[in-house]
C-alpha cells in the first residue's frame, strides 16, 4: 500500500538537562519526589518572584548544540509563551522563540532504508518544563504536581528529513546516543527526560510538494515511536486514498489501542503571544567560552567508532558494539591501555563483560586492569579459555588479582614439561594398546592422548605443550 | 534584642503607630491599626540599633511583598494573601534598622494615576479631600505628606512615584532601571517597573533609596553594583548644565505650573547652573508606546492570578474555564481588565508588529533623544512632573485617556530606564506642584545634588 507513497517526518525532541537544580530557581530536579515538595516561590509563580538562569543548564545546552554541529548564537533571547493551564504556574512558559540559542546543525545517522543520512537540526533552544496534571488521581478532580515545573529542557527540532517511521527512530537512537555521550541528559523516555513529538505528512512518490502535516504527540516510550508514526502515516494514506483530505491538526497516540486520535480543537487553538521575557536580559555567550566548550566536548560516537576501527584494527561491527555507550567504550579502552591485546579485549568486553553487565544493572563490574591481566594469562597459556571464564566471574563479583583467583580455584595451566611429563607417563602407562597402535602409524590417536592428559591434570595441563611432550615420549620410547 | 535594649526603636514604633492612626480619613493605609501597632512593637524589639535607618518607620506600597503584613495589590484577587517571601528592598530596609510601617493603598496592581482604582476604596488627598493624591503610589504619597512616616516605598511603571509625589507635595525618586532589585515587587510591566521612594525631604527619600539599592542575585535585571552613595548637599550648582525640553513646556501649559517652574528655573540659574533649551522630539509618542508596552507585559504578568495556587477562587468554578473566567472576571477591577485586554490584543499574532514591535522602536528613539541631549553636555533635564496639580476625584474615571495623560511627563523615564525624581517647587491655590529632574543612567548622585540645592533654594510648600 505504501509503495506509491512517500512519508515525510520531522521530529521535535524535548530533552531534560542533567542539572541538580531547576532552570530558574534552586529547587531540586530529582525524579519521583512526593508531589509539590520540590517547589519555591519562583517555580510556583508566586507574585513578586523572578527567574534567575541556571548557568549549568546553559552550558549543557551549548554542549548539546555543539555536539549537533549547530551554530551557537552569541546572543539569544528568552521569550514568554503565554497560555493558561493549571500546571503552568506563571501562565507562561519561559522558552526561546525568534532568537534561539542555536540553529543550523546536523546529525549523521544510519538509516535502515538509505544508509548514511544527515538529519538537519533546524534549531535548538532552552526552556523550562511545566508541571504535571494528574487526572486520574482523585475522582472528578485534577491534581497538579509542580515538582517538574521549571526543570530545564532543550528542544531539538529537525527538518522534514525522515522518509519512514523506522528512519525517524534510527535518528532518535543516534540522538540519544550522542546526548548520553556528552552527559547532558539521562535521556530516559519512561521518566520523561526525553520526549518526542513528530510532524508527519505523506505525498505521492516523486511529488516535490510536501503534504499537509499533522503533529503526533503522546509518544511516551522509545518502542512507541515507530508504532505511533506508522499509525499516523497509515491514517493519512487511507484518508487520501478514500478521497479525503488531511487537515492540519494534533494527533494523540494511544498506545493501548495502537491508534492515533485527533486532539480536540479547543485544546490546540492557542495564540501563544510570544514576546521577549523582560525579566531576563538576552543570553550572551562569548565566542571564547563557546570554543572552550567545543574543545572540551568528549569524542562523539561516530568519531570514536571510526577510531576504534583504525586504531585497534577492529571489525566495524565490533567497534559499533563497543562505542554504543561511552561507558563501555571507556571501559574497553582502559582494558587495552592496561596492556591487553585489542581484539582479545574486544571479544572479552563484548562477551563476558556485557553479559555480566546485563545481569547487574548495566554495571561494568570487573576492574579493567584485572581483565587485562586475565587476558594476558590466557594468552600466556597460564589459563585455558574455559578456566578464564570462571576466574572472570569471580573477578566481576569480588575483584582481586586474577592469578590469585586462578590459583585458589586451582585452574592454573601447567606448562612445565617435567610436571606435564608425569601426567603423560601416567596416561601412556595406562593405555599400552593405544601406544602400540600409535607407533604403528595411527597418529590421530594424539588427540586421544591429549584428552586423557587434560583429564588426568584436571584441566591444568597446557593443551599446547601436551602434544609436544607426548610426541617426545613416544618417539623416545 | 530585648525590650529594654531598644527603647528608641520602641518609642519610634509607638509614635509611628499613633501618627498612622490619625491618617484614617485618608484611606491611605491598608493595614488595620491594631495589626500595625502590634507588628511595629514586635519589629522594634528585633531591630538592630547599628543600622543607618535605625527606628525609621517606612510604609510600603501594597504591591511589594512583606512577611509582616498581607500583600494585596489593592485587588480582590489577592485579598488577604500572605506572601511567604519578602521583597529584597524590604529585607534591606529591615537589615538597616527600619520599621515596616504597614502597607499603603494603591491603584489595583499599580494601574492608575489617582489611586481611585483600588478595590479597597480611593485615597483622599491630604490637603483637599475632594482631590486625588495621584497614583498609583497614592497611599504612600499621602502617608508621607500627612507626616505619618518620613518615607515610604512606592513603585513606578510610568510615573507612579513621581506623579503622586508631585500631587502631594513630597519628594519622589525613581532610580535607574536595575538600581533596585524588583524581587518581591508584584510585576506590572517588568521592563518598566522599578521600586522608588517617597520622602518628606530629598534626604529622607535619598537615604532610603541608598539602603534598598544595589545588587541582588534574585533579580537578573538588577545591576551588579554597590549601593548608591549619597552625595553631599552642594553649596551651589556651578558647572551643572540643565536642559529644558520644549516638549515638556507646551504653549498651553497650566499657568500655575508654569509659574512654579519658572521660579524653580530662576533658582537653578541663581545657584550657578547653566540652563539650556533642548528638544526631545519623540516625546509625543511616549504615552502611546507606554500604553502598548505596559499592558502587553501586564497581560502576561497577571496570568498567574488564576485561582489555582493562591488567592481566593471566585464564582462556581464548575470547570477549568469557569474557574479562570470567574476568578479573573470578578477578582480584577475594570482598569486591570481593560489593560489585560489591551495587552493581549497588542501581543496577538497579526498585531504584534503593528503595536508591540513598533512601541519598542519608539522606545529606542526616545532613548536616543535623551542620549543626544546628554551627549551635548547637558547633565540633567528639568521639567514639570505633571501637567496639572491634583485633579478632582471622579473627574477622569470615565475617560481613561485623560487619566493616562497624567503620566505624559513621567513615563519617558520609565521607557528609557533613566533615573528621575520629583521635588516640590511651590503650590498653586494650595495644591502642590512638582518639578522633575531626569538624570543620566547611574548618575543619581548628580540628580540628587541638584534636588538638594533646589529644595534649599525655594519654599516648596508656598504658593507661587
Amino acid at each position: 500500500m505504501t509503495g506509491a507513497w512517500e512519508t515525510v517526518i520531522g521530529v521535535e525532541t524535548h530533552v531534560q538537562l542533567r542539572t541538580a537544580s531547576k532552570m530558574f530557581c534552586g529547587c531540586a530536579t530529582a525524579f519521583g519526589a512526593p508531589p509539590n515538595t520540590q517547589v519555591c516561590p519562583v517555580c510556583l509563580g508566586l507574585p513578586g518572584a523572578l527567574p534567575v538562569p541556571n548557568e549549568l543548564a546553559i552550558k549543557l545546552a551549548v554542549r548539546a548544540a555543539l555536539a549537533l554541529r549547530c551554530r551557537v548564537h552569541a546572543k539569544s533571547v528568552f521569550a514568554r509563551k503565554n497560555y493558561f493551564y493549571p500546571d503552568l504556574p506563571k501562565g507562561y512558559q519561559i522558552s526561546q522563540f525568534d532568537q534561539p540559542l542555536a540553529t543550523e546543525g546536523m546529525l549523521p545517522f544510519l538509516s535502515p532504508d538509505r544508509g548514511a543520512v544527515d538529519a538537519t537540526i533546524t534549531r535548538l533552544h532552552v526552556e523550562e518544563d511545566a508541571g504535571k496534571s494528574l487526572h486520574d488521581r482523585f475522582p472528578k478532580h485534577t491534581a497538579v504536581d509542580l515538582n517538574r515545573a521549571g526543570v530545564p529542557l532543550i528542544e531539538i527540532v529537525t527538518g522534514p528529513d525522515f522518509r519512514s517511521p523506522a528512519e525517524a527512530r534510527a535518528y532518535l537512537s543516534t540522538l540519544k546516543q550522542v546526548l548520553e555521550y556528552i552527559g547532558i541528559s539521562d535521556c530516559d523516555m519512561e521518566k520523561g527526560s526525553l520526549r518526542v513529538d513528530a510532524n508527519v505528512s505523506v505525498r505521492r512518490a516523486g511529488d516535490p510538494v510536501l503534504g499537509t502535516k499533522c503533529e503526533v504527540k503522546n509518544i511516551n516510550s522509545f518502542s512507541y515511536v515507530e508504532k505511533a508514526l506508522t499509525a499516523e502515516r497509515d491514517r493519512q494514506i487511507a484518508l487520501i486514498e478514500g478521497g479525503g483530505r488531511v487537515e492540519q491538526q494534533t494527533m494523540l497516540f494511544d498506545a493501548k489501542e495502537n491508534t492515533v486520535r485527533a486532539q480536540r480543537a479547543k485544546e490546540e487553538s492557542h495564540d501563544y503571544r510570544y514576546f521577549p521575557d523582560p525579566d531576563l536580559p538576552p543570553l550572551i555567550v562569548s565566542p571564547e567560552w563557546i570554543a572552550e566548550q567545543q574543545a572540551s566536548l568528549p569524542e562523539l560516537p561516530a568519531t570514536k567508532r571510526e577510531r576504534f576501527v583504525s586504531q585497534y584494527a577492529l571489525p566495524p561491527q565490533d567497534a559499533a558494539v563497543l562505542t554504543a555507550s561511552r561507558a563501555v567504550a571507556d571501559y574497553y579502552e582502559s582494558v587495552v591501555h592496561a596492556g591487553a591485546e585489542p581484539k582479545a579485549a574486544a571479544n572479552w568486553v563484548m562477551g563476558e563483560v556485557l553479559g555480566d553487565a546485563k545481569d547487574h544493572q548495566d554495571q561494568l563490574r570487573a576492574p579493567p586492569a584485572g581483565l587485562s591481566q586475565l587476558i594476558a594469562l590466557v594468552k600466556g597459556g597460564t589459563l585455558s579459555h574455559q578456566s578464564a571464564k570462571r576466574v572472570f566471574s569471580e573477578l566481576a563479583a569480588n575483584g582481586g588479582d586474577p592469578r590469585t583467583i586462578a590459583e585458589s580455584l586451582g585452574v592454573i595451566q601447567v606448562a612445565d614439561a617435567n610436571v606435564l611429563g608425569q601426567w603423560v607417563d601416567e596416561v601412556l602407562g595406562a593405555h599400552a594398546a593405544e601406544v602400540t597402535r600409535f607407533r604403528a602409524g595411527e597418529t590421530k590417536l594424539m588427540a586421544f592422548f591429549v584428552g586423557q592428559v587434560m583429564k588426568a591434570s584436571k584441566g591444568k595441563a597446557d593443551p599446547k605443550l601436551a602434544p609436544k611432550v607426548i610426541a617426545e615420549r613416544l618417539g623416545a620410547a | 534584642m530585648t525590650e529594654t535594649a531598644a527603647p528608641e526603636a520602641l518609642a519610634a514604633a509607638r509614635a509611628a503607630a499613633d501618627r498612622m492612626g490619625k491618617t484614617k480619613r485618608l484611606n491611605a493605609l491598608l493595614t488595620p491599626a491594631k495589626d500595625l501597632r502590634k507588628s511595629l512593637l514586635a519589629q522594634a524589639k528585633e531591630v538592630h540599633p547599628s543600622g543607618v535607618l535605625y527606628g525609621m518607620p517606612v510604609a510600603v506600597k501594597d504591591n511589594i511583598c512583606t512577611l509582616e503584613f498581607p500583600t494585596t495589590c489593592a485587588s480582590k484577587i489577592l485579598d488577604g494573601w500572605q506572601s511567604p517571601h519578602e521583597a529584597t528592598a524590604v529585607a534591606k530596609l529591615k537589615a538597616a534598622g527600619a520599621l515596616i510601617a504597614g502597607k499603603a493603598n494603591l491603584d489595583e496592581f499599580a494601574m492608575g494615576s489617582s489611586t481611585e482604582h483600588s478595590a479597597f476604596g480611593r485615597v483622599i488627598h491630604p490637603l483637599e479631600k475632594s482631590r486625588v493624591p495621584g497614583g498609583s503610589s497614592g497611599g504612600s504619597a499621602a502617608l508621607v505628606a500627612a507626616g505619618a512616616v518620613p518615607a515610604a516605598l512606592g513603585s513606578e511603571t510610568g510615573g507612579s512615584v513621581r506623579q503622586p509625589a508631585s500631587f502631594c507635595g513630597v519628594v519622589g525618586i525613581k532610580p535607574t532601571y536595575g538600581r533596585v532589585s524588583r524581587y518581591g515587587l508584584v510585576a506590572f510591566g517588568s521592563s518598566l517597573d522599578q521600586i522608588g521612594v517617597l520622602g518628606r525631604s530629598v534626604h529622607d527619600a535619598a537615604r532610603v533609596l541608598s539602603v534598598i539599592s544595589g545588587r541582588d542575585g534574585k533579580d537578573n535585571t538588577c545591576e551588579d553594583r554597590d549601593p548608591l552613595r549619597l552625595p553631599n548637599v552642594p553649596e551651589n550648582l556651578q558647572g551643572f548644565v540643565i536642559g529644558l525640553p520644549k516638549e515638556y513646556f507646551p504653549p498651553d501649559m497650566d499657568a500655575g505650573v508654569r509659574r512654579a517652574c519658572d521660579r524653580a528655573i530662576r533658582a537653578l540659574k541663581e545657584l550657578g547652573a547653566a540652563v539650556r533649551d533642548v528638544s526631545l522630539p519623540h516625546t509625543a509618542y511616549a504615552i502611546p508606546a507606554y500604553y502598548v508596552i505596559a499592558p502587553a507585559e501586564a497581560s502576561s504578568n497577571l496570568a498567574r492570578f488564576d485561582g489555582v495556587r493562591f488567592g481566593p477562587r471566585l464564582g462556581e468554578g464548575t470547570d477549568l474555564r469557569a474557574l479562570y473566567r470567574e476568578t479573573r472576571g470578578e477578582g480584577f477591577g475594570p482598569e486591570v481588565r481593560r489593560r489585560i485586554l489591551v495587552g493581549t490584543y497588542v501581543l496577538s499574532s497579526g498585531y504584534y508588529d503593528a503595536y508591540y514591535r513598533k512601541a519598542q522602536q519608539v522606545r529606542a528613539l526616545l532613548a536616543q533623544d535623551f542620549r543626544n541631549v546628554f551627549d551635548r553636555g547637558v547633565d540633567l533635564i528639568f521639567t514639570p512632573t505633571t501637567p496639572t496639580t491634583a485633579f478632582k476625584a471622579g473627574e477622569r474615571m470615565a475617560d481613561p485617556v485623560a487619566m493616562y495623560l497624567a503620566d505624559i511627563f513621567t513615563c519617558t523615564a520609565n521607557l528609557t530606564g533613566l533615573p528621575a525624581m520629583s521635588v516640590p517647587i511651590g503650590r498653586v491655590k494650595g495644591l502642590p506642584v512638582g518639578g522633575q529632574f531626569i538624570g543620566q543612567s547611574w548618575l543619581e548622585d548628580e540628580m540628587l545634588e541638584a534636588a538638594y540645592a533646589l529644595e534649599r533654594a525655594i519654599p516648596g510648600a508656598e504658593d507661587v
